[in-house]
């Protein structure tokens, strides 16, 4: 088996050429060919991942009278538009989207360009503090910072920015993981030997930044920004503390349709469908550069 | 002055680019998190003025008060519940995503599919599937003859759907982790144990599982964090409720400093129990550290 996949590796000499491909390894135990049982399983699990998510989009396409039957309907139905007009006028969805959308653009924007910045310091400067500093920013990696939301709420309350989006953006805009992340990557993808030449060409330490990290940290900073919109989306305690619910974020109105006493599932699951979605098919369609993301920063960290 | 100016921006200018993260880091991360320590030591409410010393009276209070116990049991025993299927099924998962295998991209995006779901999200939904009446786990259970089952009233049946919610989202997530680790084992040793005639499954308690032991146990503390953070699912499983069930049986900690501290806003008490949450952390983290060390040396 292993003169087989040798061979393989030979065949594509092409394939080792770029920098970004690591070349290909020798796996003898990837060529085992895996039974039936092995797809069977996966599919289930895949099914599992996936039904509550359908669920969701069934429920909300049903009126509510609909949810007593027995068996349970399995299929969506034709109320959906109706239930979308009912979020609408329940709660101030449509504003709550689009807050939700300029919090996680902001972050993201600031995350990745304050990353790629503290990053590249790290990872190729000199300077006295460096290892102190950086020791820090991993340190703080494994803390919470809502664990600080208290201060937090009595600063924004001086300031007077309760309520509004500024509060939700502010102590989000920088992130350890994120310099964490950027600094490993530039560390090992950055050859140092590029830029002393940078230097010996007259470049300054601005220059270098704009012409050689820029350009080679990009794909590290897709990742990045994807993860921190994501995870800018999803966020909920903070938002949830600081917000009112006459200017939500999606999850904070989410949670707001699905509390009180009663609840109204085709409601709920339609606001929850429709939080969901987008991010569904961003996911769809960059999915496997999300999943890229995670495990190299798993191998790291 | 062109040397002077070189030798400025080679000394001086790496600090400019860390400046912008270490100055918003320092402002609204590290300071409102030692400044919780401060408030911790007054009364302190919302409406009030002034802020009375009391020294360590919160945190006497709160190792005496029956509520955050409840809390803390609570957290404790949903982060076993959820911790546990989810670690066994993600080793396993990955373990079979470790195999040659056609559509590993598909494989891959739809075990990540319930991690880009929001918590809220996940609450919302499991909580209709988990519904006394029109649930779908109850009617999948009568069909096995079974009761209907009233998850939200008992403790252990809450508990459970709480931990479910948290298995769903988090399984592919630590499932990926797992693989990316496994991938680093040499394929050397999987193939003398398969000339040894070892299954399958010998081989990733036998060989995978030792070799990637400390990624494991990073996975361990981080969903000990994560357990610290339960919210939205014990919030929203509520109906909204602050205090996790009418008798308490799910409130999480993170669930309490959130009653304390934004529904009867005692901030001075509600500080106290973030601090003890964030000691739990360090502890955890110490342990981690030190085991890992030992993993490392052995």
């Amino acid at each position: 088996m292993a003169v087989v996949a040798t061979e393989r590796t030979q065949s594509h000499p092409g394939r080792t050429g770029s920098v970004r491909h690591r070349p290909r390894r020798v796996r003898p135990i990837r060529l085992r060919r895996v039974g039936r049982l092995t797809y069977l399983s996966l599919t289930a699990v895949v099914f599992f991942s996936a039904f509550p998510l359908y669920w969701s989009v069934v429920v909300a396409s049903l009126d509510n009278s609909a949810m007593g039957r027995v068996p349970p309907p399995l299929l969506p139905g034709g109320h959906l538009v109706e239930n979308i007009q009912r979020v609408f006028t329940t709660v101030p969805f449509g504003l709550a989207l689009i807050n939700s959308l300029v919090v996680a653009a902001t972050i993201t924007v600031s995350v990745v360009l304050t990353s790629t910045l503290t990053g590249f310091a790290f990872a190729k400067l000199r300077f006295r503090g460096r290892s102190g500093l950086y020791l820090a920013v991993i340190a703080t990696m494994m803390v919470p910072t809502q664990l600080g939301i208290i201060p937090l709420y009595l600063l924004m309350v001086k300031l007077g920015l309760t309520g509004t989006l500024y509060a939700v953006i502010a102590p989000s805009l920088v992130s350890a993981f994120g310099v964490f992340f950027m600094t490993q990557y530039l560390a090992q993808a950055v050859p140092t030997e590029l830029l002393e030449a940078g230097r010996v060409d007259g470049c300054t330490t601005w220059g270098l930044f704009w012409h050689v990290i820029l350009p080679i940290a990009r794909p590290a900073a897709a990742v990045l920004g994807m993860l921190t919109f994501m995870n800018a989306w999803n966020d909920f305690f903070w938002p949830l503390v600081v917000l009112t619910p006459e200017n939500p974020t999606v999850q904070v109105a989410l949670s707001g349709i699905a509390s009180g006493y009663v609840t109204d599932y085709a409601l709920t699951l339609t606001g929850t469908a429709l939080a969901t979605v987008p991010l569904v098919v961003v996911f769809a369609l960059l999915g496997r550069h999300i999943i890229r993301g995670i495990m190299q920063g798993a191998i790291k960290g | 002055m062109r040397t002077w100016l070189h030798r400025l921006d080679v000394k001086a200018s790496p600090y400019a680019y860390v400046t912008p993260f270490f100055v918003v880091f320092a402002a609204l991360g590290a300071f409102p998190l030692a400044y919780t320590a401060w408030v911790s030591l007054h009364r302190w409410s919302l409406l009030a003025s002034d802020h009375e010393f009391t020294g360590l009276a919160n945190y006497r209070a709160l190792l005496a008060d029956g509520f955050f116990w409840n809390a803390l049991a609570n957290t404790a025993s949903i982060w076993v519940l959820s911790t546990v299927p989810q670690l066994v099924f993600a080793l396993l998962l990955a373990h079979i995503l470790n195999n040659r295998l056609r559509g590993e991209t598909f494989w891959r995006t739809g075990i990540l599919l319930p991690n880009i779901t929001s918590v809220v999200a996940v609450a919302v939904i499991f909580g209709q599937l988990f519904g006394r009446d029109y649930g779908l786990v109850n009617w999948v259970l009568s069909l096995f003859g079974a009761g209907y089952v009233d998850w939200q009233a008992g403790t252990a049946s809450s508990q459970i759907a709480i931990s479910a919610m948290v298995i769903w989202r988090w399984t592919g997530y630590n499932a990926l982790i797992y693989l990316a680790a496994m991938q680093a084992v040499p394929h050397s040793l999987h193939e003398a144990a398969m000339l040894d005639g070892a299954s399958s499954l010998q081989r990733l308690v036998k060989i995978t599982i030792p070799a990637i032991r400390p990624t494991i146990i990073f996975t361990v503390i981080v969903s000990t964090i994560g357990g610290m953070q339960l919210l939205a699912e014990p919030l929203v499983f509520g109906t909204g409720g602050l205090t996790g069930g009418s008798d308490r049986q799910f409130q999480t900690l993170s669930l309490y400093l959130y009653e304390v501290g934004f529904g009867r806003f005692d901030f001075g008490y509600a500080s106290a129990t973030a601090w003890i949450m964030f000691l739990i952390i360090v502890l955890a983290s110490a342990v981690n550290y030190l085991v890992v060390r030992r993993i490392r040396s052995a």
